[in-house]
């Protein structure tokens, strides 16, 4: 047999393509009609945000800018959400306090799950004394109410878009240990990580090259419905005044703004808690729906 | 056999233990391998039969040091494996593998064929690029699996095939030894048949010497040369293939277990030794002779001392009283009638 | 013949999975008599434990019997409502799988389970159905009966798990007992501790059961009747002796011969070339063609019929062209 014609990169950069796994689960996936919604919300959300400058027509009020001849407008065909108690239109706050949710939400969620991966791992994998004082740590942190212990550490490093973000970090990575650790025991189970050993890799490059590509699944299934727990705390803590200050637009700080109008002028208040409404529910089915395509027993049926 | 064993254990033991209770007071030890003696020699095979809980799986990683040994020696070439640290033994590695009993378990299935065999030449040697290819190819061919399934995944294939593939990798290194556990127990018949060929074509090409472990008697007694019987942590007789399966079984345990093996038969249905009670539990094992609950023979002394494993006439090992007291008293009646 | 308690007449199930449609089980035929123990033979993919979930119904989630009747005396069980099929299940025909434990809930006692199928059939008082499990529980030779009633199914070794589901799926009267690799799972010493029981009960009580196995040497030893399965149906079928040891058709005769028993020592076993059908497609003729070192141009157009092949009770038949379609010689 002739050699195959390919571009070698450097052997030891395993390919980790699984073309055959994917596609599949993408098949049961669009079959499901609330899925596929929940990711178009989700697209249209995250457009938004990224495009905002370019999609209204007031981009300084979004920024911040107030305009008080114009407050307390409702919606009218020149702003499609009203205006704010400083007249600033709201869809294009909404608009440009996305960039801000969204974005605490990503990074709280990646922080969290590259803290918790690697210590849930190596938790799993070596077991024993480091096994357990992994373990407790992660339980001192589990024990504590999550919002309270983000208000807390957010009110001491006080008020600001990153040091929220560390807050709500800080309580969320311990989740992480718990999913990976679990994954990884269950993985002993099979035998090529005792292949691994028997050909004679290291603990550690084994670790990496094949614990953690195979744990990935729940890991990603979890972190897309905390998603919307994360935007949702990160509003809920901006709401409290402890995180990020005004007149830099966020969600949570709309509606604690908008608050005292709500009875007259629903709309800005409104408005934000709609845009957390349909984002924290949209991660929660999308992340439902990954968990289901992700499980190969609904995947052997077809409809 | 005048020759140098291969491998030689020596005394191993390999005892779980965990605390339970409220206070971790108490002490659970399973004893999976329970002070084994036993000798390798090149080019052999070495069949390890026996039930659940027997230890023999244990055994086999014990040996290559994949489950970490409570007691006892095992040597390699002479060199004790035990007592060598980390990066001496995956050196040593190279030179014994292990295959596993279920193929789809054996391999990461995010890999492809091609890395999954060069995984080893990749920890080991600095073969790269074509040469590793050209390599991997050839371990594939020797094993009766065409080059074009270098790009494909596991779960494309059968167990058959994965075998073959587990085959090659283990191969990678050219290793001496090879421990096989179970190679063929979630197989079909007709694949069985095609591995246990592969298995001993190449052990004649590549001089290999392999520990088979497996529950199924009838493929234990083609493939091996001698044969050892395990039964909760202990070897309870050791002897040739022949000497074991011609009839000429000792301990009464052998004597149950190769009746109970189902067999297709033509002559007429024999008179099957049937068992009573289970497998003890290795936690918990019975005192004395682990066997005598469930042994049809048993004598007082049986629930007492434990026999030991001696010779009892042409290095045919067995652990019973009753035979022993046979080797101490060559013309006594002998009381094993089953 | 009026002793034919079951039969599966030309039974077709498939599967649609997202791999594409499986056709588990093409026209699989065959009768069971009372009393009697009939292997159903075969290699993984073959239809044999698909062919034993459809006889209660219970073609796993993706399933669909498309073609064929099971004629439980007479009644095509595919006929029957869900309601009219848990009155079966139970009562007239029990089955048993692999793995016990898996088989019994964790979280009630062994006696609790049983009981709850003792009442659901049998008109009994608490008291009746605790009597009848104890009965139960002797006639599958369990020690000590009233304390594995208290007993929960970590508590009990494997083989005693198979004797409780023997006697959980015996407690109502059946007449069939279907068995689903029931010894697959177990040491080789308890598997003959059950199997020699399932041969007793067979007897005493009368039952037929069916033996769904892999294990040649099993049904060898156990089974009146073999049928084996390749691809979905029956190519061969017959006594058992007859079968085995004077076997026809080719994909039989190279299963026997690549047994390990079946070779000298360390000499290279025969082996059948190739891989069995993966069952994706629809085979046209013979669907051992492929593989066949007997193989005739005839034999890949048209499925080859069931002809009875000697033997005295023109019980052996086989499906393959080799043999004459007439019924002389």
């Amino acid at each position: 047999m002739t050699l195959p014609e390919i571009q070698l990169a450097d052997k030891s950069e395993q390919r980790l393509i699984r073309f055959g796994e994917y596609s599949l689960m993408w098949r049961v996936f669009r079959r499901d009609p609330l899925a596929v919604a929940s990711l178009v919300v989700i697209i249209v959300f995250i457009l938004g945000a990224i495009f905002a400058p370019l999609l209204t027509a007031y981009p300084e009020q979004g920024r911040g800018v107030p305009n008080i001849l114009e407050k307390f407008k409702p919606p009218s065909s020149t702003h499609l959400l009203g205006t704010d108690y400083l007249g600033r239109d709201v869809l294009a706050r909404i608009l440009f306090g996305g960039r801000i949710s969204l974005s605490m939400g990503f990074l709280v969620v990646l922080i969290a799950v590259l803290i918790g991966t690697p210590l849930g791992a190596i938790s799993g994998y070596y077991g024993g004394r480091l096994d357990n004082l992994i373990m407790r740590i992660t339980d001192i942190f589990l024990s504590f109410p999550s919002l309270l212990l983000a208000m807390a550490i957010a009110a001491a490093l006080g008020p600001s878009f990153t040091n929220t973000m560390i807050a709500i970090a800080i309580t969320w990575w311990p989740w992480y240990t718990r999913i990976v650790r679990a994954q990884v025991l269950s993985l002993r189970e099979r035998y090529f990580i005792e292949a691994a050993r028997s050909i004679g890799v290291s603990d550690m490059t084994i670790i990496r090259r094949h614990v953690i590509p195979n744990i990935l699944t729940p890991v990603m299934v979890q972190g897309t419905m905390d998603l919307g727990s994360a935007i949702l705390t990160g509003a809920a803590i901006s709401f409290l005044g402890l995180g990020v200050q005004p007149p830099t637009p966020e969600w949570g700080s709309m509606i604690s703004n908008g608050r005292i109008y709500f009875i007259e002028r629903p709309w800005f208040a409104g408005s934000a808690g709609m845009a957390i409404f349909l984002v924290t529910l949209a991660f929660n089915l999308l992340g439902d729906a990954l968990r289901d395509t992700a499980d190969p027993r609904t995947r052997r049926v077809a409809p | 056999m005048n020759q140098t064993p291969l491998i030689e254990v020596k005394g191993l033991s390999v005892h779980f233990v965990s605390s339970h209770g409220i206070l971790r007071r108490r002490i659970r030890r399973v004893r999976a391998v329970d002070y084994v003696d036993l000798a390798i020699y090149p080019q052999e095979t070495l069949g390890v039969v026996g039930e659940s809980g027997c230890g023999k799986t244990t055994l086999g990683r014990a040996i290559l040091r994949l489950v970490k040994p409570t007691a006892g020696q095992v040597l390699f070439e002479g060199k004790d494996l035990v007592q060598l640290n980390p990066s001496e033994m995956r050196r040593r590695r190279r030179e014994m593998q292990i295959i596993f009993q279920s193929p789809q378990l054996s391999f990461d299935s995010r890999f492809n064929v091609l890395s999954l065999v060069a995984e080893p030449l990749q920890t080991h040697t600095s073969l790269r690029g074509e040469a590793l290819i050209q390599r991997v190819v050839e371990l594939l061919e020797q094993t009766g699996m065409p080059g074009e399934v270098l790009f494909r995944y596991p779960h494309e294939f059968s167990g058959g095939q994965l075998q073959r593939i587990a085959v090659a990798r283990a191969l990678a290194l050219n290793p001496k030894f090879l421990v096989l556990d179970e190679p063929t127990s979630a197989l079909d018949v007709s694949v069985q048949a095609q591995i246990i060929n592969l298995l001993q074509r190449l052990q004649a090409e590549l001089e290999l010497t392999y520990l088979f472990i497996t529950h199924d008697l009838s493929v234990i007694q083609h493939i091996s040369d001698r044969v050892a019987v395990m039964y909760v942590g202990k070897v309870v007789e050791l002897s040739t293939t022949d000497a074991i399966f011609s009839g000429g079984a000792k301990h009464p345990y052998t004597k149950a277990l190769l009746s109970s093996a189902p067999m297709v038969d033509s002559a007429a249905r024999r008179e099957r030794i049937i068992l009573q009670g289970s497998v003890p539990n290795p936690a918990n094992p019975p005192p004395g002779c682990t066997f005598h609950p469930r042994c049809p023979v048993s004598l007082p002394i049986c629930s007492l001392v434990e026999p030991k494993l001696v010779d009892i006439g042409d290095g045919h090992l067995a652990s019973c009283h009753l035979l022993q007291d046979e080797v101490a008293h060559p013309n006594a009646p002998l009381v094993l009638d089953v | 013949m009026s002793d034919v308690l079951l039969s599966v007449q030309d039974l077709h199930v498939r599967f649609d999975t997202y791999a594409g449609r499986i056709y588990a089980v093409n026209g699989m035929s065959f009768d069971i008599r009372r009393s009697r123990m009939f292997g159903l033979v075969g290699e993984s993919g073959c239809g044999k434990s698909v062919t034993g979930l459809s006889i209660v119904n219970m073609v796993p989630h993706g399933g669909k019997i498309v073609g064929g009747k099971i004629l439980l005396t007479g009644q095509n069980v595919l006929a029957m409502s869900e309601g009219e099929m848990q009155d079966i299940r139970g009562r007239r025909i029990s089955m048993i799988f692999q793995d016990p434990a898996r088989s019994l809930n964790p979280v009630f006692s062994v006696g609790d389970q049983i009981v709850r199928v003792i009442r659901q059939h049998i008109h009994l008082s608490r008291e009746g159905a605790y009597q009848r499990a104890l009965e139960m529980f002797e006639s599958v030779a369990l020690p000590d009966p009233e304390r594995i009633f208290r007993s929960y199914p970590h508590e009990l070794s494997g083989g005693m798990q198979q004797r409780i589901m023997i006697s959980i799926a015996l407690a109502c009267g059946a007449e069939l007992l279907i068995a689903d690799e029931p010894t697959t799972a177990l040491d080789v010493t308890i598997q003959a501790q059950i199997l020699a029981l399932l041969a007793d009960l067979r007897q005493k009580q009368r039952i037929s059961i069916l033996l769904i196995t892999h294990n040649l040497g099993v049904v060898s030893e156990t089974c009146d009747q073999v049928g084996v399965a390749y691809a979905g149906r029956i190519i061969e079928i017959g006594e058992t002796d007859d079968v085995l040891f004077r076997s026809k058709h080719p994909y039989t005769r190279g299963l026997l011969a690549a047994l390990p028993q079946s070779a000298t020592r360390k000499s290279a076993l025969q082996s059948i070339p190739g891989n069995v059908p993966d069952g994706l497609t629809l085979l046209k003729g013979c669907p051992f063609f492929d593989r066949c070192s007997f193989a005739m141009e005839h034999c890949q157009q048209t499925p080859p019929p069931m002809i009875p092949v000697g033997g005295p009770v023109e019980d052996h038949r086989v499906a393959c062209y080799l043999y004459p379609q007439e019924q002389s010689a």
